[in-house]
């Protein structure tokens, strides 16, 4: 006990952990209408990300990002490690909707898309439907000593995280070797070192990211949570507790006048607080924490239905719409304000572009190396230069090319200038190109090798190489 | 250097690293914890802050980290421990696994040795021609060459100035399968001494040059080379009375017109200075079974109509047309 003269605050010292221990939160369940958004996002996500992986596209899987051979299949296309520009596009269209979404909506992503969401989500269900409602659950955590129920219990619940977790991994590791081939693997107990790393590593964070880490992720882990204020303004809709109809808050009769008492509609029944998968008080206003999954709406607005309240003390509204009493129609026409447009522009503008892009990529490229050996000379004062043509058909059909060279009058190829390439394959076809005597100027000359493929006038690539005549 | 090399500053740093680690530990422990102002009651003052105040009025706020991370930074110096341990780092201790980069190598080479031993193994008991008529060996042996071969030889195999064309029948030390083989597995050490003494005057060894075009119907002066014939004698000992050449010693044929230093003065500059050439031994460098399908390559390369890289009519042509100053 420290006590300075003269001053009234009186306060003393105590030694304190700079770290927090982390309070388990049992989230209630909930029913409404964005628990059910949810809940169909959960389906949709899941049925994509287990069931692409069994389709099927000309024989193959129709999505495989086969790493051993560099080939990365998705439906009908195929990427080679020449097209990379395309994952740094796509990564750059993800931002950007994120951004987009974000300054229109919040941070709706966290809520129903993102992956540590989604799977909280399975995993909660798989405790709820094993040891209850947030009260059981409460109450069985509080039992000091390891009864034979709460053991079966607690070991039923992780027996079925880890079997989800594991379907998970061996899933995802379906994305990178044919899944088909992996599942016989699995079946005779054959799976590759490497596969099987991969399985237990993702299915063992997956086990742990939704089932033990689950709130933590957002709050320390994840940059967005940290930056949405950068993306915020007060036109965006986030989860909104309306002071102005809530407070003052308290508990009172249901058939009391909540006015003539000086209440607001809130009646402080902390249910809001209850079904909040991370443990915040949205009546506290916007937080870092808040992943935005609207769960306290519909806590509210059944206790509002049951109050015989007007609903809405906690809904999707915005910092303007408070404060400038807007209606929904005013909030729409906000939405249309400079930063959504220009998103929305440089969204759609990459997009058009990446997509004609893709559509146009040739299935053929090709490299030209000129041999570092001297030029040969005949006898009539031809000159001879070997290149080497390094030739990709990243078609999935074989196709015929032909090789032809200008740039230099007279200049021919001397050897095979016809050849097949088998489908997605790569190959060094050596070329010798003749210069008649005199065509060109002693020293390095620009010379053009052309590839184009025999049935298809479309197909055909240009490259620069250089000539060398002696002096 | 050898100073660094003994053992005692392997024991130094291995010290210097245990002691970093522990600090590291006793560090965290020591500024885990923190004294703060609470008010009488044992609850928080309205702000709760670290106490720690800058510029007067900059107070540090306490949001304080979840405790599991920093036990992360305990996992982190545990892990510390336990990878030296087994992987080694302390000085020069070798760690329980004797995990080495050079290892990790030699492991790897042994994997790609039992993955494609039995495909070489399989060529390994045929011999070369037949090899040379099967078309995966001509694809594998066809990319060892480009990686090889082919930066003197060239991409096509032709050859340039100094380095002979093997597509053609024209060899300097033979073309049957047994010695292309020895030729790669021992390399070749061709020689020429300098023949201007032997030889005469300048003049003489101009004449004795245009001899040498005439050997092979080349332009030369009938007039230089028929003073030349005489002089030639002492070229004759490797090269033969009628230039054929002499395979067991790698002396060009001097009779045809393919060359490796063609024109007239190359070949005085030949006769003057002598020449040497060097085509490397592969043994120990390539492996032996690897060397087979390279010797089956080079020798279909002259040998095999129904070659896809090169045509016969384009061989034959390009052997013509680059009759005078390029190869053999």
């Amino acid at each position: 006990m420290k006590n300075e003269p003269g001053k009234k605050v009186e306060y003393q010292e105590i030694e304190q952990s700079l770290f927090e221990t982390q309070k388990k939160i049992y989230p209630r369940t909930i029913s409404g209408y964005y628990a059910n958004v949810r809940w169909f996002m959960v389906w949709f996500t899941q049925i994509l990300f287990f069931g692409t992986a069994w389709l099927t596209w000309n024989d193959r899987q129709a999505v495989l990002f086969d790493l051993a051979a560099r080939k990365f299949y998705i439906f009908g296309l195929v990427f080679w490690p020449q097209d990379f520009i395309y994952l740094a596009v796509a990564l750059i269209i993800s931002a950007l909707l994120l951004f987009l979404v974000t300054a229109v909506a919040g941070r709706v992503f966290c809520g129903y898309a993102c992956p540590q969401s989604v799977y909280t989500e399975i995993f909660m269900w798989i405790e709820r439907k094993i040891e209850g409602d947030r009260p059981a659950r409460i109450k069985l955590d509080q039992l000091s000593c390891p009864s034979p129920r709460r053991i079966a219990l607690k070991a039923a619940k992780h027996s079925a995280w880890i079997a989800f977790s594991l379907w998970t991994g061996f899933t995802f590791v379906g994305y990178f070797t044919p899944i088909h081939t992996l599942t016989q693997e699995v079946v005779n107990f054959s799976l590759g070192p490497w596969q099987l790393f991969w399985i237990l590593f993702y299915g063992l964070a997956t086990y742990g990211n939704a089932g033990w880490m689950r709130e933590q992720v957002c709050k320390y882990m994840c940059p967005y949570a940290r930056f949405q204020s950068a993306m915020f303004d007060k036109d965006t809709l986030t989860v909104t507790y309306d002071a102005s109809q809530g407070e003052k808050r308290g508990s009172r009769a249901k058939k009391a006048d909540y006015k003539s008492l000086g209440l607001g509609t809130c009646i402080d029944c902390s249910i809001c607080v209850q079904v909040c998968p991370t443990g915040i008080d949205i009546r506290n206003g916007l937080q870092y924490e808040c992943i935005g999954c609207a769960l306290c709406i519909d806590a509210c607005n059944q206790v509002m239905d049951k109050m015989e309240y007007p609903r809405g003390l906690i809904r999707y509204t915005t910092e303007h719409a408070l404060t400038e009493k807007l209606d929904r129609h005013g909030i729409v026409q906000r939405m249309m304000r400079p930063r959504i447009l220009i998103y929305t522009g440089i969204l759609t503008l990459i997009i058009l572009v990446t997509a004609l892009s893709v559509t146009l990529r040739s299935p053929l490229k090709f490299d030209v190396i000129r041999d570092r050996g001297l030029p040969r000379v005949t006898e009539d004062g031809s000159i001879y230069n070997v290149y080497r043509l390094q030739i990709m058909n990243t078609d999935e059909q074989p196709r015929n090319y032909v090789i032809e060279v200008s740039g230099i009058p007279g200049a021919t190829i001397i050897s095979d200038s016809e050849f097949e390439m088998p489908a997605a394959t790569t190959k060094v076809i050596p070329a010798r190109v003749m210069v008649p005597a005199d065509a060109a100027k002693k020293g390095s000359n620009k010379i053009i090798f052309v590839v184009r493929d025999r049935d298809n006038a479309a197909v055909s690539v240009a490259e620069k190489a250089a000539f060398l005549i002696p002096r | 250097m050898a100073d660094f090399i003994n053992g005692w500053w392997s024991i130094a740093i291995a010290w210097v690293v245990v002691i970093s680690m522990l600090a590291c530990g006793v560090l965290l422990w020591s500024q885990s914890k923190i004294k703060v102002k609470v008010g009488t009651d044992g609850k928080p003052l309205p702000v709760e802050t670290t106490g720690h105040v800058w510029d007067g009025d900059l107070r540090e706020n306490n949001n304080p980290l979840p405790g599991w991370w920093m036990k992360l930074f305990y996992g982190t110096i545990i892990f510390s421990f336990a990878y030296l341990l087994l992987y080694g780092g302390l000085g020069s201790y070798k760690g329980l696994l004797g995990w080495s980069q050079v290892s990790e190598y030699e492991e790897e080479l042994k994997a790609g040795d039992t993955l494609y031993g039995p495909l070489f193994q399989k060529f390994m008991t045929m011999d070369i021609p037949t090899v040379a008529k099967d078309p995966q060996a001509l694809e594998i042996g066809e990319r060892l060459f480009l990686n090889t071969c082919a930066q003197c030889h060239g991409s096509d195999a032709q050859g340039v100035k100094g380095y002979p064309n093997l597509t053609d029948k024209d060899w300097l030390y033979g073309g049957d399968p047994q010695t292309i083989l020895t030729t790669l597995h021992e390399g070749r050490s061709g020689f020429m001494p300098p023949m201007a003494g032997a030889v005469g005057n300048a003049d003489d060894v101009l004449n004795v040059a245009n001899y040498v075009l005439s050997l092979s119907g080349s332009t030369h002066d009938a007039a230089k080379a028929q003073l030349g014939k005489p002089k030639f004698a002492a070229c004759a000992a490797c090269h033969g009375e009628d230039g054929k050449g002499m395979q067991a010693m790698g002396a060009p044929n001097l009779a045809d017109k393919i060359w490796l230093y063609g024109g007239l003065d190359s070949i005085i500059e030949s006769i003057n200075k002598g020449r040497k050439n060097l085509m490397p031994a592969y043994k120990g460098i390539i492996d032996d079974d690897k060397l087979h399908l390279l010797a089956a390559y080079v020798w279909s390369l002259s040998n095999n109509p129904s070659n896809s890289t090169q045509t016969p009519a384009a061989n034959d042509s390009a052997s013509k047309t680059l009759a005078s100053p390029s190869n053999k």
